[in-house]
């Protein structure tokens, strides 16, 4: 009888005909962007410039070449590894301890706490400029990567408050409860018994921290100069730079791209989630 | 399946999903007020929370009231500054570079919903639901999300040129078209506009696809007994389950297209001429560019109280929706 029921609600699901094709033509528009700059990265500069074609005509390595062996291209590449995970760690740091609250207790002012993290979530990064360039460099955080990892807290602790506070809410207040009964105590439970049952959340949270620090481009710009700089900004000095490189750019595209694509299958059913604040 | 369905909506909307199957009867909105009741208050819940509270001021709070102290005074150096009340205020809402920028930003905003909003439940509608498909599906579907912007802009800067870029050599030489978004206004927001198309939409649609997957089978059992057309089972079972997520997705598609910097930064500089210098490309110009401390931070404030509105508009709506 299951069965029937199964083979009944597939078929009471079934699309239009023609909705796979659609769906399938969408995907593939996505790719072809994505796929013309691989093209292009995998192509001398002569052949880019001298004539158009569909299909690179010779397939090179040299631009990933000159990438790895060009200290400005792969130390700013290593920076950016290096303060987006640090502002990965340090978000998570701040942020479970007040999504447990967030989630468990309430507090004269939760509420309106909850709505001021949310406002500099959505707050556009060109506002905080100019005191951010003036901030970090009185204090000397100007040109270094935990600069930056501070700096972009200011839209990840909001994030990973959210998008923790959705998941810790879907877990029972029970567990903690029962916890409570058998002795524990709060320090003790979060570590054993609340932190591994929400693992995966932390894991989600941790990947999507790492991400809109990864993406961003202004403020990462405008606090670095040398030391820290972002492979984002060297990316864009180089198109203002007479006589574009366009296969070393395509290239460098190209590797910025790998972080996310080799977690993407890992949380591709949590993108909505992470997107909305935990909220889907 | 059962695990995967979870993943997707979220423990929470699953069970809201749950109870309305179940009864019909069981009335969504009583549940914000039955687990606020059940949380118990504790005050010292503010040690946990202290954290936050001290990086987010220094991260937000100072940098916002150092942009404060900018807009009220004309800063000529570090020890010779006036107190000019709300001078640069008057100045930067009759600025009419601004004023166009502001215009030129809220329309592009428009544009962003109006396509990205429709084509995205489209796709979700159209997305595989069942089976090995469903995983590549999501795979590509959410690349465009997690490419850094500049890289898109980068994407889309190489994809557009008539010269190398496979899109613009095809507008112009196979369709026989004039395009090019380096020199016509035109071209530039079509191509600023078709990048955002590219990279949104996404989130449109999983957050879409995500809410559609959390339809219980039974409604879609009685609409075929009943003989419903495709239309009408998305008119009358799909269309209002997407009322939370699609309010959701307009929300944040509105502020995130209403603060876009880094992809038209990278394509076109804000460029021809002014054609596609939205609010953040003009701040940041008079910002960081001219370092005209006063006006730059009078406008950061103006632009800052739209997002805030906007927000508590966004706020007032995930406390009720979400839960």
């Amino acid at each position: 009888m299951a069965g029937g029921q199964v083979a009944t609600a597939r078929r009471a699901r079934r699309q239009l005909p023609w909705a796979r094709t659609v769906f399938w033509l969408y995907a593939a528009t996505l790719m072809l962007p994505l796929l013309w700059m691989f093209g292009m990265s995998i192509r001398p500069n002569e052949d880019i410039l001298g004539s158009f074609s569909l299909i690179p005509q010779r397939a090179t390595l040299d631009n990933y070449q000159t990438f790895f062996t060009d200290p400005a291209w792969y130390s700013s590449y290593l920076n950016s590894i290096i303060y987006t995970s640090m502002n990965a760690v340090m978000s998570l740091i701040v942020a479970i301890p007040a999504a447990y609250a967030f989630s468990r207790f309430r507090f004269a002012g939760d509420k309106h706490l909850f709505f001021w993290l949310l406002t500099n979530r959505m707050a556009p990064p060109a506002v905080f400029l100019l005191p951010f360039f003036q901030i970090y460099q009185s204090v000397g955080l100007f040109d270094t990567h935990l600069g930056v990892a501070i700096a972009h807290m200011l839209f990840n602790v909001p994030l990973a408050v959210w998008i923790l506070e959705g998941f810790m809410s879907g877990i029972p207040r029970e567990i903690d409860e029962t916890a409570a009964i058998d002795g524990y105590s709060l320090p003790r439970f979060f570590i054993k018994i609340f932190l591994p049952m929400i693992r995966s959340a932390i894991g989600v949270t941790a990947f999507f921290c790492f991400m809109f620090s990864w993406v961003e481009l202004l403020i990462a710009r405008t606090i670095t100069s040398v030391n820290a700089k972002p492979i984002a900004a060297t990316m864009t000095r180089t198109v203002s730079a007479a006589g574009v490189d366009w296969g070393l750019l395509a290239a460098a595209g190209v590797l910025t791209i790998i972080p996310g694509a080799v977690v993407i299958w890992f949380v591709r059913n949590y993108v909505a989630k992470g997107f909305a604040l935990g909220r889907v | 399946m059962t695990d995967q369905t979870t993943a997707v909506t979220g423990g929470r909307a699953h069970g809201r999903a749950g109870g309305q199957a179940g009864g019909g009867a069981a009335e969504p909105r009583d549940e914000p007020d039955r687990r606020a009741d059940a949380k118990p208050r504790n005050n010292r819940a503010w040690l946990l929370v202290l954290p936050v509270v001290v990086s987010v001021t220094f991260t937000a709070l100072i940098p916002l009231m150092t942009v404060v102290n900018y807009s009220v005074q004309d800063i000529f150096s570090p020890n010779d500054r006036i107190f000019v009340g709300l001078e640069w205020f008057r100045a930067v809402t009759r600025d009419p570079e601004i004023r166009a920028a502001f215009l030129r930003t809220l329309l592009f905003s428009a544009q962003v919903l109006l396509v990205e909003i429709p084509l995205g439940v489209a796709i979700a509608v159209a997305m595989p639901r069942r089976g090995f498909w469903v995983s590549v599906a999501l795979v590509v579907v959410a690349l465009p999300l997690l490419i850094p912007w500049n890289v898109v802009g980068t994407i889309w800067q190489i994809f557009a040129r008539a010269d190398i870029g496979l899109g613009g050599w095809t507008i112009n030489h196979v369709l026989g078209i004039d395009f090019n978004y380096t020199l016509d206004s035109t071209d530039a927001w079509l191509t600023v506009l078709i990048m955002d198309v590219w990279h949104w939409t996404p989130l449109v649609a999983l957050l879409a696809y995500a809410a559609l997957r959390s339809i219980p089978d039974p409604y879609f059992q009685a609409a075929q007994i009943d003989g419903a057309s495709a239309w009408a089972t998305f008119r009358r079972i799909q269309l209002p389950r997407l009322r939370g997520v699609l309010t959701i997705a307009i929300l944040l598609r509105f502020m995130d297209s209403f603060m876009i910097y880094t992809e038209p930064f990278v394509v076109t500089g804000g460029g021809p001429g002014n054609a596609t210098s939205f609010l953040s490309v003009l701040l940041s110009k008079i910002a960081v560019g001219q370092f005209d401390l006063g006006p730059a931070g009078a406008f950061s404030l103006l632009y800052f109280l739209i997002v805030q509105i906007v927000s508590y508009v966004f706020f007032t709506v995930l406390t009720r929706t979400g839960r």
